[in-house]
This record gives structure tokens, sequence and C-alpha cells, in this order.
């Protein structure tokens, strides 16, 4: 008798509970969410403006998440994100996909300006390297295995090996760096270690102090040393900061996007123009990149 | 009454038919899915692919601008490097393990072992390569002078740490099925509790033992997350256990999302998938042929 009571309860209780969210759920009908994926990069970024959107507009939910640029863009093929991140420019043979896929371009929108940083552990006495002394420890075929190769002596490095720390190869700072430092032909010297993430090559390097690694402008912190780089040999070298890279200077400068399968519309282009606004470029300064003006 | 037989052989006819399912789904799904991954990739891999340069090349470069490689020899390096230093902690350790647990402890000690053995086996494995990243990392840099921690060494301990309840639970099962007669006339000849694990017990249980063994390899093969996090994921073929390698299992982990679906990037990964299906397949046919071998006797 008891259990047939406690069981009656337990049927009204769920009752109850499945009308009230079924309620609250017709009440959110108006609520868009929008899924934004990508660059690991600016996934930070991306969690900020996030954030702060939901002040300005609560009625629109940003759903945030990295994996890398490639991994935005394949998601933007397969048509599961609306708005992809990414730290490179989106290739021909992606874009081919896209249209094949879903019959739309994928339209490109600036939404700041990033440097990619080689950082070395704080002990490291580096100051400067230049692309080509860069591209000789990280491209293929380069000979440059050793610190003494590019001049310095590392404290507390044992065999003074350059220990290399790379992105995994759908990073966008990866295919900048392979672009713009090794050449577009060029590929890695295979043996570095391939780290998921912006923040963990820093990380670390800070633990490293035979490593050498590169991520965004925004990752650098107290226990690494941003290196000075120099376009040329013979060229003075420029210490990546935030004027340096927006001035392009800095010979690694560049800019940061989103992506939408065809033009913007709705909630997205109205979050695409708040992320340009002062407001929004306010929080990309905050999170240590460049805004755009 | 009679209704009620009725109803119960009727119960008795849909439980069986169930059960019948059952057993018959892990067949279905054993098939389905090898027959996905094959199919993922059969394009690439029956066209395209060289397999001459996917199994004895070093060079992975399925990003590449200029000049796409997809050799899986520094992969299966990494893979096999990190499984074999994962088994000279397993073997030992489960082993030894398993000859205490099953011949010098009885009753509460040994109930308590046995759990907490299992418990091991309960432990996430990105919490183990979260114990590699942050514990063992700066160990080994600090004990070994090693320039970086992230390394055979360290993903052949943590897989090895992670093996060890799988071999303590098969090998003892192993020494168990010996008859206590032998265990008895063996005492009776007046050899001591060690002399006759290691000259009577070890023998008996052979077969039973090498599959515990091979079981605990099939695992460490396996194992995605915590190499991933612990051996630096580097591709290259290993010189010493100090420096870093990438796992085949890590390559599909890191690599997949990135790909868009149908590529040709896509497909070589549902091929390095094949192919550890391929690994497993024959690591698990031995171990199992040979505790057939065991029962048979």
């Amino acid at each position: 008798m008891n259990s047939t009571l406690q069981r009656a309860a337990l049927l009204v209780l769920a009752l109850a509970l499945i009308t009230s969210t079924g309620c609250s759920g017709g009440d959110r009908q108006d609520r868009t969410l929008v899924q934004n994926k990508g660059s690991d990069t600016m996934v930070n970024l991306a969690q900020a403006w996030a954030e702060n959107y939901r002040r300005v507009r609560p009625e629109v939910g940003i759903a945030v998440s990295g994996g890398g640029s490639g991994t935005g863009i394949a998601a933007l093929i397969n048509g599961t994100v609306d708005l992809a991140n990414a730290s490179r420019d989106i290739k021909p043979e992606e874009q081919e996909s896209i249209r094949k896929a879903n019959g739309k371009t994928a339209v490109e929108h600036v939404v700041a300006f990033d440097a990619v940083v080689f950082y070395v552990h704080d002990d490291n006495p580096l100051t400067g390297l230049t692309i080509e002394q860069i591209a000789c420890i990280y491209g293929e075929g380069g000979a440059c295995e050793n610190w003494s190769q590019v001049g310095v002596e590392v404290p507390g490095c044992e065999g003074q090996t350059i220990i290399r720390v790379s992105r995994q190869s759908n990073s966008g700072t990866y295919e900048f760096v392979r672009d713009h430092v090794l050449g577009k032909e060029r590929d890695f010297k295979l043996g570095s270690r391939d780290m998921q993430g912006s923040k963990d090559v820093v990380d670390l390097v800070a633990h490293t102090p035979c490593a050498i690694g590169y991520s965004g402008l925004g990752y650098a912190t107290v226990a690494v040393k941003a290196i000075c780089v120099s376009g040329k040999t013979g060229e003075p070298c420029v210490t990546p900061t935030i004027d340096a890279a927006r001035s392009k200077v800095y010979p690694l400068s560049r800019p940061l996007y989103m992506y939408t399968l065809g033009e913007a519309a709705g909630s997205i282009q109205g979050y695409l123009e708040w992320i340009r606004s002062a407001d929004g470029q306010r929080i990309v300064g905050e999170n240590g990149f460049v805004p755009m003006h | 009454m009679r209704r009620a037989s009725l109803f119960s052989r009727l119960g008795e006819r849909l439980i069986e038919a169930v059960i019948v399912l059952c057993g018959l789904s892990a067949i279905f799904f054993v098939a389905a899915i090898f027959l996905f991954v094959f199919l993922s990739g059969a394009d690439f891999m029956l066209h395209r692919l060289d397999w001459g340069e996917f199994l004895t090349s070093a060079e992975w470069y399925p990003t590449s601008v200029s000049n796409k490689r997809y050799g899986t020899l520094a992969l299966i390096a990494g893979s096999a490097s990190v499984t074999g230093l994962a088994m000279l902690v397993a073997v030992p350790f489960g082993l030894g393990t398993a000859v205490f647990i099953s011949e010098f402890t009885e009753g509460r000690v040994r109930e308590v072992l046995k759990v907490v053995v299992e418990l091991l086996a309960a432990i996430p494995s990105v919490v183990w390569g979260f114990i590699g990243l942050v514990i063992m990392n700066p160990l080994i840099i600090d004990l070994l002078g090693a320039p970086i921690g992230l390394n055979v060494l360290n993903g052949g301990i943590i897989l090895g740490l992670m093996s060890v309840p799988i071999v303590v639970s098969i090998g003892e099962d192993a020494l168990k099925a010996v008859p206590d007669s032998y265990r008895e006339a063996s005492l009776a000849l007046g050899a001591t509790r060690w002399q006759s694990v290691y000259k009577v017990l070890f023998p008996a249980a052979r077969s039973g033992l090498l599959a515990a063994v091979l079981l605990g390899v099939g695992r460490a093969i396996g194992e995605t997350m915590a190499v991933l996090m612990a051996t630096g994921h580097a591709v290259q073929i290993p010189t010493s256990p100090l420096d870093s390698v990438r796992t085949l299992t890590a390559t599909i982990a890191a690599e997949l999302g990135e790909t868009a679906r149908g590529s040709d990037h896509y497909q070589a990964l549902f091929a390095i998938g094949v192919q550890l299906f391929a690994i497993t397949f024959v690591v698990n046919l031995t171990a199992d042929l040979l505790v057939r071998g065991v029962r048979r006797r």
C-alpha cells in the first residue's frame, strides 16, 4: 500500500517535471543558439566574446568550442557549425568542398589581429632569431639541432639539443608558420612535440629549458620569453608587441577570422557586428590580442 | 494453475530469445564496426594508398601542401616501443601480484587485494595521462636529466600500470586452475612454496599466464588518451626510452577531428584504424587460442 502511494506520488512528480520543462521550452522558443567552433588560438577570445554578448543580447546563446582552425572549417563543411574561427585563410580546396556540400561559399570576416610569437624558456639567453634561423630549426632538412648553432648556450639544458615544440597539423597557427616561416612548399621536420593547444605549448616551454615553441601573442606568460624576430638576416629584429603587430612591423602578424556559410544574416550578423564594434574590440585587447581599431 | 504455467513458459521463451539476441549482438557489433572502419577508408586504401610506403616509411605528412606522405612506420615504432616498455612494467608486477594473491595470501587480505587491484582498472585513462603530464614529466627531467619528460619511458610506465589489473586477474585465474594435487605433490617432495611456484605452478599454468600477458599487450596497444598525453606526440622512430614518440591510436585521436569527411587524410586515418584492428585481432586471437589450450588440458 505504502509503496503504491509512493509510486503514485513519483508519477505525479515526474509528470509535473515533464510539463514544466515543456513549458519553459516553449518560452525559450525565440532563443537562438549559434554554434561557434575552430581555432585554438582564438578559443579564449571567442569564449570571452560569447560571455559578454550574453549581457548585450540575452536571447542569443553562443556555444564555443576549440579543436583547431581546420576542425572549425571541417565542421562548417559538414554543416555542424554556424561560425568557424580560423587563425589562417581558408584554403581553395576547403572552399571547394563547401561549395560541393552546401552550394554556398564561405564568407570571411576579419575579427582581430594577432602575432605568432616564438617562445623560449626564461633561462634561455637567446634574444633574437631571423626567419631563416627559425626555418633552419623547424623546417624539413634544416640543420639546426643544437642551441650553439644559433649562437647561445642554454643553462640547465642537457646536451644543448633544441627541443622543438609545435602544434598538431589541424592548427591554423601550424599552417601559418609553415606558410610564412618555412615557405608554403616546405614541411616541418618530424620529431617535434606536437601539442593540442596554444596554451599547452607555452606551458611545456615554461617547464623545459631546452625548448622553443610558437603560439599566439595572447598566450605570453612571465615564465617564458618572447623572442625578437627579424624578417631577413641583417635587419633589426622586432619584439612582438600589440603595437608592432598592428602596424605590421612584426613579420609574423596575421588577421584572425570568422567564417560563415554565405553572407551572415540574422543573429549571426548581429553578433559579428558587435564583435567588430568598439565594445567587442575592447575584449580583444583584454585577451592579449590586437584590436582592429 | 495451467494458465500460470503457460505464461511462465511464454516468459521463458521470451527471455531465451532476448538472451540469444544479446549473444548475437556482440558478433553483429564487431562485424559492423570492422565494416564501418574498412569502408570509411576503402576508396583510398584500395586505389590511392601506396601500401609499401604506408608500412615502411617513417614520414607522416598528411597535410603537406607540396608532398603528402602517409608513412606509419614511426607511429608503429611508437606504439611498439611504448607497449614493449609497458610490458616490462606490467609483466613482473602483474604476475608477481597474481602469484601473491593466489598462492601466498588467503581470507581477508586476499579479498582486499583483489578489490584494490580491480579498482586500479577503474581509474579513467585521462587521469593516468594527467599523472604522466604533471607528475612523471618533471620527475623524469629531474631524475634522469632528460631534456623532456614526455617520452617512451613516461608512457610505458603509465601504460604498464594500466595493464597490471588485466594481467593480475587473468594470471590469477590461470594459477587457480592448476589442480591442488600439483601443489600438494610438490610440497610433499620437500619443495619450498617459492620453489613449487616457479618449478611446478608456472610451467603448469604457462599458457594461461601467456594469455594474461597478451591481453595486457592488447590493452596497451589500444590505449589512446593516456599515451596521447604522456608520450610527447612526436613523429619519430625512438632510439632511446627518453625520446618522445607518437602512437597509432594517438594519431587517430588527434587528427580525425580536423579532417573533412571523405578526404584522403580522413581515409588514411581509417587505414590506421584497420591496421590497429589487425594488430589487436592477432594479439587477442593468440591469447584466446592459448586460453583454449589451457582448458583442453
